[in-house]
């Protein structure tokens, strides 16, 4: 897969396919109003927790405004330690670095701990074209991987399968599967610990991506909970950690912000079981050779966005999925993307580019501008807002060529709007409200829903009769 | 252009007119009113929140607790510099993978402690040992000195060296990927047994 | 706004109804009982007749540069009043955080200048009864169940927190049910109620599921078009709760004689 999964449809479409899924349904409730509840909890602890939020999104603003600087102190923090820096323009550069690692140390395999970025890029699949295979080593992304499947969430992303599903896929796909495997998600863990860890023992090359980077010191993060990114961070030979050039944070210090944010924001834990940090190579523990590549792929076209350059400072906790109430009634395939919910919705059209496709242009649409998700980023990115902007380019990218229906509503709408006596007259002879209802579609609105009766008479129309005196 | 050339000027093309870059408030600083007493007993509580073991002994009474909560039988490995006399345990030479697959317990001393998330770090020195050693076997003891428990994450930070690895241990290994149902122990130790000596 | 009290200027304040696009057209009832509240509270309230919409159903479907001119209508329209009050958490909500994109957009300072010096004083219903007049109890009788359920735009983009409530509280005979998930969103959201029809009325039946589940008799909220959605799905179904607008409850009296509890 891509960064948009391959021959998506636009987002209503898809929508209604995993509205229709019941089982799909039960999950996500159950899913997101567990975090949910977890995250607020932990939230509610912190007395300092706006302070804290509020220090998250000036750090990140800070490096995103002077990307260019923190990139360079990156690099030569990097080089110091001992590290090898690539910097990769787009997917295709990033995996070919990858396979060239790899295959320098005649790996036929590699290991791979939980990374949105490698999703975003097709590692596994650019790789399997290689004769490299890639083993997903975080239980769920096994799930997914085995199941071949998409993921549907980015804290969980077999939120969509349950047990009995799981277990199917464990005894259809894993050769090495315990005959006698319950459903009990214990065992399968184990069942997974005991299938990875002969993978984890003979691995010559491990790949990452990081959560966070550490400019001044070249320090790389990695946030997570089995302890398979500390197998594959500690395990072999060689280490490729696949970096988007938002991830960097200034200084060490940075992270006593961030790993207070990510870890209560995400699972809704006080702290994850298990963070890695390293800086390049360290004689005597862990890997000996430590490639970092830098990648694009768009975050410099998202960058250039005056509004939507906030969604860079994201630090993937998916929070906003959990609260969003689109998300929760149509999971994470709906948006087609590895990166779903709220912060798909803008992530992927300024990634891509508005008018890329369909599919893209639908997802600023994808949600009720409701603010929830707003409300729990932990480092405060107004998601509405960017929404909205990124519907203006929506309309505006369409602007040229044959105007659709809505566009003709929207020009009525404006001349009707803009003056007082031609609202009137609307009103008079069509009901504005109403008659909009109608041309975008009154089937879509009254399939479900009753419509308002029209009244007698306006307000406007009572005013001018009364003078507000009844 | 080299890929680097691009991006840096992508960057740099994206960013003119944008605003200056903003001043980082550090409000959430807040100076902990809590005695040492209570960072202590925080500590234990919120290690004790993952499910694992805690316990709180005076410097003499260590070895024996280490003995105590060390298998019957299996392998035990420790760290060189390991202050502590774990009885029929290996010093780790450098084990392969494997071999320390083979072990089914380690001993470590830890760099420092965080009570408000009930988090050891380990930055892997002598004492600590090299990072697999506290990951491959199922079985993790961790002596922790009070006086290396800080508040919070904030207070904790100036102790570590960035440019050595660190390890933030919260807990046994643990997934909630099925179902959202916490499973403890998945690759990391299964077992994580916290010593806190009085100092 | 904490020093702008009616009571205390020698000069009564001048303040308009912004009665909204929506209740014009549609809820003509809901603005007739804004008026009269605010009769009833002192308030000498105007209908300034050149007003229209507050532009946002334009923006939030991402038609900004449509919703220049009918910005201008507004400003024109309210420019020259203390108060705006507007029976609408969204209403509001546009005019204090989307007109300031809208102008931008239109490349106008002197647009920009105007829209930012009236969007402080532009207020929804609550607020203004609560910060502006300073009261809590409306002399209004209801002798009902009553949900309420707090609009996202009114909760999040305004932050009016618990003011409607509390008006909602101290109505005599009303009685207000506990309504569960109140802060989750209807589904409505403008154009995705019809774009993404589908998933807008899932959202929705978990809404009125919780609202059926309080027993109430009536469902109030601040914007008649949250609303129309979730009062659509109650028709549909039959449920026989009524929807009512917060001013179409505050506007109600006891009856001469005393009435029934």
């Amino acid at each position: 897969m891509t960064g948009t999964f391959v021959g998506m449809p636009a987002f209503p479409a898809a929508a209604r396919d995993a509205l229709d899924n019941a089982q799909l349904r039960a999950n996500l409730d159950h899913a997101t109003s567990t975090i949910r509840a977890k995250r607020a909890a932990v939230v509610g602890e912190l007395e300092q927790w706006e302070a804290l939020r509020i220090a998250g999104a000036a750090i990140k603003d800070d490096v995103l405004l002077r990307l260019d600087d923190h990139l360079l102190t990156l690099e030569s923090a990097l080089q110091d330690a001992g590290a090898v820096v690539h910097w990769a323009r787009d997917a295709a550069e990033a995996c070919r670095i990858v396979a060239e690692v790899a295959r320098a140390h005649e790996a036929d395999e590699v290991v791979k701990v939980k990374s949105m970025v490698t999703q975003e890029i097709g590692l596994n699949e650019a790789l399997a074209a290689e004769g490299i295979a890639a083993w997903e080593t975080d239980l769920a992304e096994l799930i997914v991987q085995l199941g071949d499947d998409l993921p549907s969430h980015i804290l969980v992303p077999a939120i969509h399968r349950n047990r009995s599903e799981v277990r199917e896929i464990f005894l259809r796909e894993m050769p090495d599967a315990p005959p006698g495997l319950t459903d009990d998600p214990a065992r399968l863990a184990e069942a997974a610990r005991m299938h990875l860890r002969e993978k984890f023992l003979r691995a010559k090359v491990a790949v990452s991506g990081a959560n966070f980077a550490v400019a001044e010191t070249g320090t790389l993060v990695v946030v997570e909970s089995e302890g398979n990114g500390r197998m594959c961070l500690t395990l072999p030979d060689v280490l490729v950690s696949v970096v988007g050039i938002e991830k960097v944070v200034p200084s060490w210090r940075d992270l006593e912000v961030f790993l207070q944010l990510l870890p209560r924001s995400s699972t809704g834990e006080r702290m994850n079981p298990y963070t890695s940090t390293w800086s390049g190579v360290t004689a005597g523990d862990g890997p000996q050779e430590v490639h970092v590549v830098l990648l694009d792929n768009g975050r410099t076209r998202a960058l250039a966005d005056e509004i939507g350059r906030q969604a860079l400072r994201c630090i993937r906790c998916s929070a906003c999925l959990n609260a969003c109430p689109v998300y929760e009634r149509v999971g994470g395939h709906a948006y087609g993307s590895v990166y779903p919910g709220p912060i798909g919705a803008i992530l992927n059209p300024l990634l891509r580019g508005v008018g890329s496709s369909d599919q893209v242009d639908s997802l600023p649409y994808a949600s009720t501008l409701c603010g929830a998700c707003y409300e729990v980023c932990p480092v405060l990115i107004d998601i509405p807002s960017v929404l909205v902007n990124l519907r203006a380019q929506v309309v505006d990218a369409h602007r040229s060529g044959l105007p659709k229906a809505e566009a003709v509503a929207m020009k009525t709408a404006r001349a009707t709007l803009s003056s007082s006596w031609r609202l009137a007259l609307a009103e008079r002879f069509t009901r504005i409200g109403l008659g909009a209802a109608r041309r975008f579609g009154a089937s879509a609105w009254t399939r479900s829903r009753d419509l308002p009766e029209a009244p007698q008479e306006s307000f406007r129309k009572w005013w001018r009769r009364t003078g507000g005196r009844p | 252009m080299s890929a680097r050339a691009d991006i840096i000027g992508d960057v740099r093309r994206a960013l003119a007119g944008a605003p200056p870059a903003p001043v980082i408030e550090r409000n959430y600083l807040a100076p902990s009113t809590a005695s040492t007493g209570e960072v202590i007993e925080r500590f234990i509580e919120r290690v004790a929140d993952y499910q694992a073991v805690v316990e709180r002994c005076d410097a003499n009474e260590v070895a024996k607790r280490i003995a105590r909560a060390i298998p019957q039988e299996g392998a035990v490995v420790v760290p060189a510099g390991l202050s502590w006399q774990v009885p029929g345990a290996v010093e780790d030479t450098g084990l392969s993978a494997r071999e320390l697959d083979a072990v089914h317990a380690v001993v470590t001393a830890a760099t420092a402690g965080i009570a408000e998330t009930g988090t050891i770090l380990l930055q892997h020195g002598e004492a600590e040992g090299r990072r697999a050693l506290s990951l491959v076997p199922d079985l993790h003891v961790c002596v922790i000195r009070e006086d290396q428990i800080f508040a919070g994450v904030p207070e904790v930070m100036s102790q570590l060296d960035p440019r050595r690895p660190t390890t933030w241990i919260s807990g046994p290994s643990a997934t909630s990927d099925i179902e959202l149902i916490r499973v403890e122990g998945v690759h990391g130790p299964r077992t994580l047994h916290v010593i806190v000596v009085g100092t | 706004m904490d020093d702008f009290d009616v009571r205390g200027l020698v000069q009564p304040m001048r303040v308009a109804l912004q009665v909204t696009c929506i209740n014009d057209a549609l809820y003509p009832d809901t603005g007739r009982n804004v008026v009269r509240l605010l009769r009833r509270l002192g308030v000498d309230v105007e209908f300034p007749a050149a007003q229209t919409c507050c532009g946002q159903p334009m923006v939030n479907t991402g038609y900004i540069n449509e919703a220049v001119p009918v910005l201008r209508t507004f400003v024109d329209a309210f420019a020259g009043y203390d108060a705006v009050v507007t029976p609408s958490g969204s209403c509001a909500g546009s005019v204090r955080h989307q007109h300031a994109i809208v102008s931008a957009r239109a490349g106008d300072p002197l647009l920009a200048e105007r829209s930012a010096d009236l969007a402080p004083r532009v207020f929804e219903l609550s607020e203004f009864i609560v910060d502006v007049l300073g009261v809590i109890d409306v002399g209004a009788w209801f002798p009902h169940t009553v949900a309420y359920h707090p609009t996202c735009h009114s909760l999040r983009m305004l932050g009016v927190g618990d003011r409607p409530t509390k008006l909602l509280e101290a109505v005599e005979g009303l009685t207000l049910l506990p309504l569960s998930e109140a802060e989750e969103c209807c589904g409505f959201g403008g154009t995705f109620a019809v774009k993404n029809a589908g998933t807008s009325v899932a959202i929705g039946e978990d809404k009125v599921r919780n609202v059926l589940a309080t027993g109430a008799d009536v469902l109030v909220a601040g914007d008649r078009s949250c609303l129309t959605h979730i009062g659509g799905l109650l028709d549909r179904q039959r449920s026989g709760v009524r929807v009512m607008h917060l001013a179409d409850v505050l506007a109600q009296t006891r009856p001469p004689g005393g009435g029934r509890r």
